[in-house]
Protein backbone atom coordinates (compact mmCIF):
# COMPACT_ATOMS: atom_id res chain seq x y z
CA UNK A 1 0.00 0.00 0.00
CA UNK A 2 1.30 3.58 -0.33
CA UNK A 3 1.23 5.85 2.77
CA UNK A 4 1.81 9.69 2.37
CA UNK A 5 2.13 11.59 6.03
CA UNK A 6 4.26 14.90 6.88
CA UNK A 7 7.34 14.59 8.23
CA UNK A 8 9.60 17.14 9.62
CA UNK A 9 6.99 19.57 7.77
CA UNK A 10 7.39 17.86 4.66
CA UNK A 11 5.37 15.61 3.05
CA UNK A 12 6.52 12.00 2.50
CA UNK A 13 5.20 9.30 0.49
CA UNK A 14 6.03 5.53 0.05
CA UNK A 15 4.96 2.72 -1.63
CA UNK A 16 4.76 -0.68 -1.86
CA UNK A 17 4.65 -0.58 2.15
CA UNK A 18 3.46 -3.62 3.61
CA UNK A 19 0.42 -3.85 6.03
CA UNK A 20 2.15 -4.50 9.26
CA UNK A 21 4.72 -2.51 8.62
CA UNK A 22 5.81 -0.02 11.44
CA UNK A 23 5.91 3.95 11.37
CA UNK A 24 9.89 3.19 12.43
CA UNK A 25 10.47 1.04 9.79
CA UNK A 26 9.15 3.49 6.83
CA UNK A 27 10.72 6.33 7.94
CA UNK A 28 13.94 4.35 8.55
CA UNK A 29 14.24 2.29 5.17
CA UNK A 30 11.92 3.91 2.69
CA UNK A 31 11.94 7.54 3.87
CA UNK A 32 15.83 7.86 4.71
CA UNK A 33 15.51 9.57 7.68
CA UNK A 34 17.54 6.60 10.02
CA UNK A 35 17.96 8.59 13.11
CA UNK A 36 15.15 7.26 15.60
CA UNK A 37 16.74 4.45 15.93
CA UNK A 38 15.22 0.53 16.18
CA UNK A 39 16.33 -1.68 18.73
CA UNK A 40 13.69 -3.81 20.70
CA UNK A 41 10.75 -2.80 18.04
CA UNK A 42 8.65 -3.71 21.30
CA UNK A 43 8.06 -0.25 22.89
CA UNK A 44 10.32 -1.01 25.68
CA UNK A 45 13.47 1.05 24.99
CA UNK A 46 12.52 4.60 23.72
CA UNK A 47 15.49 4.66 21.21
CA UNK A 48 12.68 5.08 18.12
CA UNK A 49 10.48 8.07 20.13
CA UNK A 50 8.95 10.55 17.52
CA UNK A 51 6.12 12.71 17.87
CA UNK A 52 3.05 12.07 15.77
CA UNK A 53 0.42 14.93 15.68
CA UNK A 54 2.46 16.52 18.98
CA UNK A 55 2.47 13.18 20.85
CA UNK A 56 5.35 11.56 22.24
CA UNK A 57 5.29 8.03 20.93
CA UNK A 58 7.16 4.57 20.24
CA UNK A 59 7.63 4.89 15.93
CA UNK A 60 7.87 0.89 16.43
CA UNK A 61 4.46 0.43 17.78
CA UNK A 62 2.54 2.64 14.92
CA UNK A 63 1.70 0.73 12.13
CA UNK A 64 2.52 2.63 8.71
CA UNK A 65 -0.72 2.95 7.87
CA UNK A 66 -2.09 4.70 10.95
CA UNK A 67 0.46 7.14 10.16
CA UNK A 68 -1.54 8.08 7.02
CA UNK A 69 -1.89 11.97 6.62
CA UNK A 70 -0.28 13.08 9.85
CA UNK A 71 2.38 15.04 11.18
CA UNK A 72 5.34 13.56 12.41
CA UNK A 73 8.58 14.60 13.79
CA UNK A 74 11.82 13.00 14.23
CA UNK A 75 15.29 13.68 15.95
CA UNK A 76 15.98 14.72 12.42
CA UNK A 77 13.79 17.82 12.34
CA UNK A 78 14.00 18.53 16.12
CA UNK A 79 15.96 21.81 15.61
CA UNK A 80 13.78 23.45 13.37
CA UNK A 81 10.61 22.06 15.24
CA UNK A 82 12.15 23.89 18.18
CA UNK A 83 13.33 26.97 16.04
CA UNK A 84 9.66 27.14 14.78
CA UNK A 85 8.22 26.99 18.21
CA UNK A 86 10.48 29.32 20.37
CA UNK A 87 11.59 31.72 18.12
CA UNK A 88 14.33 32.43 15.93
CA UNK A 89 16.99 32.15 18.54
CA UNK A 90 15.96 29.57 21.20
CA UNK A 91 17.98 29.32 23.99
CA UNK A 92 20.98 27.78 24.07
CA UNK A 93 20.70 26.57 20.52
CA UNK A 94 23.54 27.34 18.07
CA UNK A 95 22.83 27.23 14.45
CA UNK A 96 21.57 23.92 13.31
CA UNK A 97 21.06 22.12 17.13
CA UNK A 98 18.02 22.59 19.10
CA UNK A 99 18.61 23.71 22.48
CA UNK A 100 18.35 20.59 24.33
CA UNK A 101 20.69 19.06 21.50
CA UNK A 102 23.36 21.64 22.43
CA UNK A 103 22.49 20.89 26.27
CA UNK A 104 23.39 16.92 25.76
CA UNK A 105 26.41 18.14 24.18
CA UNK A 106 27.65 20.67 26.47
CA UNK A 107 26.58 18.16 29.87
CA UNK A 108 28.40 15.13 28.36
CA UNK A 109 25.23 13.57 28.25
CA UNK A 110 26.27 11.39 24.86
CA UNK A 111 28.24 8.35 25.09
CA UNK A 112 27.47 5.58 22.95
CA UNK A 113 24.66 7.98 21.48
CA UNK A 114 22.41 5.36 20.65
CA UNK A 115 19.61 6.05 22.63
CA UNK A 116 20.52 9.71 22.00
CA UNK A 117 17.53 10.56 19.45
CA UNK A 118 15.10 9.34 21.63
CA UNK A 119 16.13 10.79 24.57
CA UNK A 120 16.43 13.76 22.63
CA UNK A 121 12.78 14.03 21.17
CA UNK A 122 11.33 12.84 24.64
CA UNK A 123 12.91 15.68 26.56
CA UNK A 124 12.14 18.20 24.07
CA UNK A 125 8.29 17.13 24.59
CA UNK A 126 9.18 17.57 28.53
CA UNK A 127 10.30 21.05 28.42
CA UNK A 128 7.70 22.23 25.72
CA UNK A 129 5.22 20.87 28.24
CA UNK A 130 6.70 21.53 31.60
CA UNK A 131 9.29 24.47 31.16
CA UNK A 132 10.47 23.72 34.76
CA UNK A 133 10.56 20.40 35.07
CA UNK A 134 11.58 18.90 38.85
CA UNK A 135 13.62 15.82 38.87
CA UNK A 136 11.32 13.73 39.34
CA UNK A 137 9.45 14.88 36.42
CA UNK A 138 12.29 14.74 34.41
CA UNK A 139 12.75 10.93 35.55
CA UNK A 140 8.80 9.93 34.65
CA UNK A 141 9.43 11.84 31.53
CA UNK A 142 12.53 9.83 30.49
CA UNK A 143 11.19 6.21 32.28
CA UNK A 144 10.53 4.83 29.04
CA UNK A 145 14.02 5.83 27.41
CA UNK A 146 16.94 3.52 28.14
CA UNK A 147 20.59 3.72 28.21
CA UNK A 148 22.64 0.83 28.02
CA UNK A 149 25.97 2.82 28.93
CA UNK A 150 23.96 3.93 31.73
CA UNK A 151 25.08 8.06 31.35
CA UNK A 152 21.65 8.77 32.98
CA UNK A 153 23.54 10.97 35.05
CA UNK A 154 25.03 13.18 32.48
CA UNK A 155 21.12 12.68 30.99
CA UNK A 156 19.71 14.36 33.83
CA UNK A 157 22.01 17.07 33.62
CA UNK A 158 21.61 17.90 30.08
CA UNK A 159 17.82 18.24 30.49
CA UNK A 160 18.19 20.00 33.77
CA UNK A 161 20.40 22.31 31.37
CA UNK A 162 18.11 23.10 28.85
CA UNK A 163 15.21 23.61 30.65
CA UNK A 164 17.51 26.40 32.85
CA UNK A 165 18.57 27.98 29.69
CA UNK A 166 15.18 27.69 27.95
CA UNK A 167 13.68 29.72 31.38
CA UNK A 168 16.47 31.88 31.24
CA UNK A 169 15.84 32.94 27.97
CA UNK A 170 12.24 33.49 28.60
CA UNK A 171 13.09 35.70 31.21
CA UNK A 172 15.12 38.11 29.36
CA UNK A 173 11.98 38.20 26.63
CA UNK A 174 9.87 39.52 28.99
CA UNK B 1 -2.85 -9.25 4.33
CA UNK B 2 -4.89 -6.18 4.05
CA UNK B 3 -4.94 -2.74 5.68
CA UNK B 4 -8.66 -1.40 7.06
CA UNK B 5 -9.12 1.96 7.91
CA UNK B 6 -12.87 2.53 8.82
CA UNK B 7 -13.89 6.51 8.97
CA UNK B 8 -16.32 5.74 11.28
CA UNK B 9 -17.80 3.09 13.35
CA UNK B 10 -20.79 1.77 11.50
CA UNK B 11 -18.26 1.33 8.53
CA UNK B 12 -15.58 -0.40 11.42
CA UNK B 13 -19.18 -2.89 12.79
CA UNK B 14 -19.73 -3.70 8.86
CA UNK B 15 -15.76 -4.52 8.07
CA UNK B 16 -15.66 -6.57 11.10
CA UNK B 17 -18.64 -8.51 10.14
CA UNK B 18 -16.88 -8.74 7.14
CA UNK B 19 -13.84 -9.65 7.97
CA UNK B 20 -14.53 -11.76 11.52
CA UNK B 21 -10.47 -12.31 11.42
CA UNK B 22 -9.61 -8.68 11.22
CA UNK B 23 -7.42 -7.59 14.62
CA UNK B 24 -8.52 -4.45 15.80
CA UNK B 25 -5.31 -1.87 16.31
CA UNK B 26 -5.56 1.49 18.47
CA UNK B 27 -2.65 2.00 20.31
CA UNK B 28 -0.72 -0.63 18.74
CA UNK B 29 1.33 -1.30 21.85
CA UNK B 30 0.30 -5.18 22.00
CA UNK B 31 -0.71 -5.55 18.56
CA UNK B 32 2.23 -4.17 16.56
CA UNK B 33 4.68 -6.43 19.06
CA UNK B 34 3.34 -9.07 18.29
CA UNK B 35 3.13 -8.43 14.33
CA UNK B 36 6.98 -6.83 15.02
CA UNK B 37 8.21 -10.64 16.28
CA UNK B 38 5.89 -12.39 13.77
CA UNK B 39 3.69 -14.17 16.66
CA UNK B 40 0.83 -12.83 14.74
CA UNK B 41 0.08 -12.06 10.94
CA UNK B 42 -3.94 -11.48 10.44
CA UNK B 43 -5.47 -11.32 7.43
CA UNK B 44 -6.67 -7.54 7.84
CA UNK B 45 -5.57 -5.25 10.20
CA UNK B 46 -8.35 -2.53 11.25
CA UNK B 47 -7.23 0.75 12.19
CA UNK B 48 -9.57 2.09 14.54
CA UNK B 49 -7.70 5.19 15.25
CA UNK B 50 -10.30 7.33 12.91
CA UNK B 51 -13.20 6.29 14.55
CA UNK B 52 -13.79 9.89 16.66
CA UNK B 53 -16.34 8.27 19.11
CA UNK B 54 -13.64 5.64 20.69
CA UNK B 55 -12.05 8.29 21.80
CA UNK B 56 -13.92 10.19 23.47
CA UNK B 57 -15.44 10.52 26.80
CA UNK B 58 -18.47 11.47 28.61
CA UNK B 59 -18.86 12.06 33.03
CA UNK B 60 -22.22 11.04 33.71
CA UNK B 61 -24.44 11.14 36.96
CA UNK B 62 -23.24 7.87 38.60
CA UNK B 63 -20.85 6.70 35.18
CA UNK B 64 -18.20 7.82 33.27
CA UNK B 65 -18.42 6.88 29.17
CA UNK B 66 -14.94 6.10 28.52
CA UNK B 67 -14.56 5.35 25.07
CA UNK B 68 -12.46 2.37 23.94
CA UNK B 69 -9.59 4.16 22.25
CA UNK B 70 -9.33 7.00 24.73
CA UNK B 71 -5.32 6.88 26.07
CA UNK B 72 -4.37 6.21 29.62
CA UNK B 73 -2.36 9.62 29.45
CA UNK B 74 -6.36 11.42 29.42
CA UNK B 75 -7.77 8.99 31.94
CA UNK B 76 -4.55 10.59 34.41
CA UNK B 77 -5.11 14.61 32.99
CA UNK B 78 -8.65 14.47 32.62
CA UNK B 79 -10.01 11.83 34.70
CA UNK B 80 -8.44 11.32 38.33
CA UNK B 81 -10.88 13.05 40.21
CA UNK B 82 -14.13 10.70 38.89
CA UNK B 83 -11.80 7.26 38.33
CA UNK B 84 -9.11 7.74 41.01
CA UNK B 85 -8.71 3.96 40.75
CA UNK B 86 -8.16 3.89 37.13
CA UNK B 87 -6.09 7.04 36.88
CA UNK B 88 -4.04 5.56 39.46
CA UNK B 89 -3.73 1.90 37.71
CA UNK B 90 -3.02 4.06 34.32
CA UNK B 91 -0.06 5.71 35.93
CA UNK B 92 1.78 2.43 36.10
CA UNK B 93 1.27 1.90 32.68
CA UNK B 94 4.72 1.31 30.42
CA UNK B 95 5.88 4.66 30.08
CA UNK B 96 4.42 8.37 28.78
CA UNK B 97 5.26 6.91 25.04
CA UNK B 98 2.94 3.84 25.76
CA UNK B 99 0.13 5.51 27.90
CA UNK B 100 0.03 8.23 24.95
CA UNK B 101 -0.77 5.27 22.90
CA UNK B 102 -2.42 2.42 25.24
CA UNK B 103 -5.80 2.38 26.02
CA UNK B 104 -8.99 0.45 28.53
CA UNK B 105 -10.50 -0.71 25.20
CA UNK B 106 -6.72 -2.47 24.54
CA UNK B 107 -6.71 -3.99 27.74
CA UNK B 108 -9.94 -5.68 27.79
CA UNK B 109 -9.26 -6.28 24.02
CA UNK B 110 -5.86 -8.03 24.72
CA UNK B 111 -7.57 -9.62 27.99
CA UNK B 112 -3.86 -10.56 29.42
CA UNK B 113 -4.36 -11.54 33.30
CA UNK B 114 -1.56 -8.65 34.02
CA UNK B 115 -3.86 -6.10 31.94
CA UNK B 116 -3.00 -2.77 34.31
CA UNK B 117 -6.65 -1.21 33.91
CA UNK B 118 -8.19 -4.50 34.99
CA UNK B 119 -8.23 -4.75 39.02
CA UNK B 120 -9.28 -0.74 38.85
CA UNK B 121 -12.22 -1.60 36.56
CA UNK B 122 -12.96 -4.63 39.22
CA UNK B 123 -12.81 -2.39 42.11
CA UNK B 124 -15.11 0.30 40.63
CA UNK B 125 -17.53 -1.63 39.02
CA UNK B 126 -18.05 -1.40 35.11
CA UNK B 127 -19.75 -2.79 32.19
CA UNK B 128 -18.34 -3.28 28.65
CA UNK B 129 -19.87 -2.12 26.11
CA UNK B 130 -19.82 -4.16 22.71
CA UNK B 131 -21.65 -3.54 19.44
CA UNK B 132 -21.75 -6.11 15.95
CA UNK B 133 -24.09 -5.33 13.23
CA UNK B 134 -26.47 -7.69 15.21
CA UNK B 135 -27.02 -5.38 17.98
CA UNK B 136 -25.22 -3.95 21.50
CA UNK B 137 -24.73 -6.11 24.36
CA UNK B 138 -23.64 -4.86 27.72
CA UNK B 139 -21.37 -7.23 29.84
CA UNK B 140 -20.25 -6.43 33.47
CA UNK B 141 -16.24 -6.60 33.50
CA UNK B 142 -16.12 -9.82 35.97
CA UNK B 143 -18.07 -11.85 33.10
CA UNK B 144 -16.12 -9.95 30.09
CA UNK B 145 -12.45 -11.75 31.06
CA UNK B 146 -13.20 -16.05 29.83
CA UNK B 147 -9.78 -17.05 29.95
CA UNK B 148 -5.74 -16.07 29.92
CA UNK B 149 -5.67 -13.33 26.65
CA UNK B 150 -9.68 -14.62 26.30
CA UNK B 151 -12.75 -12.39 26.60
CA UNK B 152 -16.92 -12.27 25.71
CA UNK B 153 -16.46 -11.11 22.65
CA UNK B 154 -17.84 -12.79 19.62
CA UNK B 155 -15.74 -12.69 16.75
CA UNK B 156 -17.92 -9.75 14.71
CA UNK B 157 -18.12 -7.70 17.88
CA UNK B 158 -15.89 -4.29 18.68
CA UNK B 159 -15.37 -2.58 22.36
CA UNK B 160 -16.98 0.75 22.24
CA UNK B 161 -17.65 2.06 25.79
CA UNK B 162 -16.18 0.96 28.89
CA UNK B 163 -19.20 2.20 31.83
CA UNK B 164 -17.24 2.84 34.84
CA UNK B 165 -18.53 3.42 38.25
CA UNK B 166 -17.64 7.09 38.94
CA UNK B 167 -15.77 7.11 42.55
CA UNK B 168 -18.09 7.51 45.54
CA UNK B 169 -15.32 6.71 47.99
CA UNK B 170 -11.69 6.46 48.10
CA UNK B 171 -9.63 4.57 45.72
CA UNK B 172 -6.61 2.44 46.03
CA UNK B 173 -3.92 0.77 43.25
CA UNK B 174 -0.79 -1.35 44.12
CA UNK B 175 1.34 -2.96 41.58
CA UNK B 176 4.42 -5.18 42.36
CA UNK B 177 7.28 -4.77 39.65
CA UNK B 178 11.05 -4.65 39.50
CA UNK B 179 10.85 -1.14 39.03
CA UNK B 180 7.97 1.69 38.53
CA UNK B 181 8.25 2.06 34.49
CA UNK B 182 7.78 -0.38 31.98
CA UNK B 183 7.06 -3.44 34.60
CA UNK B 184 4.18 -5.98 33.34
CA UNK B 185 2.97 -6.66 36.99
CA UNK B 186 4.23 -9.60 39.27
CA UNK B 187 0.78 -8.86 40.29
CA UNK B 188 -1.62 -5.88 41.55
CA UNK B 189 -4.41 -5.32 43.35
CA UNK B 190 -7.41 -2.41 43.16
CA UNK B 191 -9.50 -1.53 46.18
CA UNK B 192 -12.43 0.82 46.32
CA UNK B 193 -14.77 1.50 48.89
CA UNK B 194 -18.00 2.95 48.08
CA UNK B 195 -19.93 4.19 51.21
CA UNK B 196 -23.19 4.70 49.38
CA UNK B 197 -23.69 0.91 49.31
CA UNK B 198 -21.57 0.70 52.57
CA UNK B 199 -19.42 -2.20 50.24
CA UNK B 200 -16.17 -2.51 49.49
CA UNK B 201 -14.97 -3.87 46.17
CA UNK B 202 -11.50 -5.36 44.99
CA UNK B 203 -9.73 -6.08 41.65
CA UNK B 204 -6.92 -8.77 41.67
CA UNK B 205 -4.46 -8.91 38.08
CA UNK B 206 -1.92 -11.39 37.39
CA UNK B 207 -2.68 -13.65 40.14
CA UNK B 208 -4.86 -16.17 38.35
CA UNK B 209 -5.96 -16.71 34.92
CA UNK B 210 -8.43 -13.52 34.74
CA UNK B 211 -7.89 -10.81 36.36
CA UNK B 212 -10.87 -11.23 38.97
CA UNK B 213 -13.03 -9.78 42.42
CA UNK B 214 -11.71 -11.23 45.59
CA UNK B 215 -15.42 -12.02 46.89
CA UNK B 216 -14.95 -14.23 49.89
CA UNK B 217 -12.72 -11.21 50.69
CA UNK B 218 -15.07 -8.75 50.23
CA UNK B 219 -18.24 -10.44 52.04
CA UNK B 220 -16.44 -10.89 55.27
CA UNK B 221 -15.43 -7.08 55.35
CA UNK B 222 -18.43 -5.88 54.40
CA UNK B 223 -20.26 -7.86 57.18
CA UNK B 224 -17.36 -6.88 59.22
CA UNK B 225 -17.36 -3.49 58.73
CA UNK B 226 -21.17 -3.77 59.57
CA UNK B 227 -21.13 -5.84 62.32
CA UNK B 228 -18.22 -3.10 63.73
CA UNK B 229 -20.45 -0.33 62.91
CA UNK B 230 -17.46 0.90 61.53
CA UNK B 231 -19.21 3.24 58.44
CA UNK B 232 -20.47 5.03 61.04
CA UNK B 233 -18.39 5.55 64.31
CA UNK B 234 -15.29 5.54 61.65
CA UNK B 235 -12.94 3.73 63.88
CA UNK B 236 -9.59 2.15 62.54
CA UNK B 237 -9.93 -1.68 61.09
CA UNK B 238 -8.95 -3.64 63.96
CA UNK B 239 -5.47 -5.53 62.71
CA UNK B 240 -7.25 -9.20 63.18
CA UNK B 241 -9.96 -7.89 60.54
CA UNK B 242 -7.37 -6.54 58.29
CA UNK B 243 -5.17 -9.69 58.24
CA UNK B 244 -7.81 -11.52 57.51
CA UNK B 245 -8.96 -9.58 54.14
CA UNK B 246 -5.69 -10.33 53.27
CA UNK B 247 -6.08 -14.01 53.59
CA UNK B 248 -8.81 -13.95 51.72
CA UNK B 249 -7.52 -11.93 48.86
CA UNK B 250 -4.62 -14.49 48.89
CA UNK B 251 -7.21 -17.04 48.80
CA UNK B 252 -8.36 -15.87 45.84
CA UNK B 253 -5.50 -16.13 44.01
CA UNK B 254 -5.00 -18.93 41.33
CA UNK B 255 -1.20 -17.75 40.15
CA UNK B 256 1.50 -19.50 38.18
CA UNK B 257 5.21 -19.90 38.13
CA UNK B 258 7.02 -17.70 35.73
CA UNK B 259 9.54 -15.55 34.83
CA UNK B 260 7.94 -12.53 36.91
CA UNK B 261 7.28 -14.36 39.88
CA UNK B 262 7.04 -17.46 41.95
CA UNK B 263 3.24 -18.36 42.43
CA UNK B 264 3.75 -18.93 46.47
CA UNK B 265 5.01 -14.80 46.48
CA UNK B 266 2.46 -13.31 44.04
CA UNK B 267 -0.07 -15.28 46.66
CA UNK B 268 1.86 -13.29 49.50
CA UNK B 269 2.13 -10.01 47.70
CA UNK B 270 -1.59 -9.71 46.97
CA UNK B 271 -2.72 -10.24 50.80
CA UNK B 272 -0.02 -7.53 51.38
CA UNK B 273 -1.34 -5.39 48.57
CA UNK B 274 -4.62 -6.32 50.10
CA UNK B 275 -3.84 -5.13 53.80
CA UNK B 276 -1.99 -1.96 52.94
CA UNK B 277 -4.06 -0.90 50.15
CA UNK B 278 -7.00 -1.30 52.73
CA UNK B 279 -5.15 0.88 55.61
CA UNK B 280 -4.72 3.32 53.03
CA UNK B 281 -8.49 4.16 51.90
CA UNK B 282 -9.74 3.66 55.37
CA UNK B 283 -7.77 6.31 56.24
CA UNK B 284 -8.97 8.20 53.79
CA UNK B 285 -12.20 7.57 54.52
CA UNK B 286 -12.02 9.08 58.30
CA UNK B 287 -9.94 11.53 57.23
CA UNK B 288 -13.38 12.89 56.15
CA UNK B 289 -14.41 13.55 52.83
CA UNK B 290 -14.43 11.29 49.59
CA UNK B 291 -10.86 10.44 49.98
CA UNK B 292 -10.60 10.50 46.34
CA UNK B 293 -6.26 10.15 45.22
CA UNK B 294 -5.17 12.62 43.09
CA UNK B 295 -3.34 11.97 40.17
CA UNK B 296 0.17 10.83 41.05
CA UNK B 297 -0.49 9.74 44.11
CA UNK B 298 0.48 6.28 43.54
CA UNK B 299 2.32 5.19 46.53
CA UNK B 300 5.21 2.40 46.77
CA UNK B 301 3.04 -1.05 47.40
Amino acid sequence: MRVTFTVNGRRHEADDVWEGESLLYVLRERMGLPGSKNACEQGECGSCTVRLDGESVCACLVAAGQAEGREVVTVEGLAEYARERDGSAPAGGSGDLAPVQQAFIDAGAVQCGFCTPGLLVAADELIERNPQPSDADIREALSGNLCRCTGYEKIMDAVRLAAARADDSAQEVV
Amino acid sequence: MEFLRPASWEEALAAKAEHPSAVPIAGGTDVMVEINFDHRRPTHLMDLNRVPELHEWEVGDGTVRLGASVSYSKIIDELAPVLPGLALASHTVGSPQIRNRGSVGGNLGAASPAGDSHPALLAAGAEVEVESVRGIRSIPVEDFYTGVKRNALAEDELIKWVHIRKADGPQQFSKVGTRNAMVIAVCAFGIALHPGTRTVQTGVGSAAPTPLRARAAEDFLNAALEDGGFWDNGRTIPPSVAREFAQLCSGACNPIDDVRGSATYRRRAVGVMARRTLGWIWESYRAGGNGRTTEGGARCA
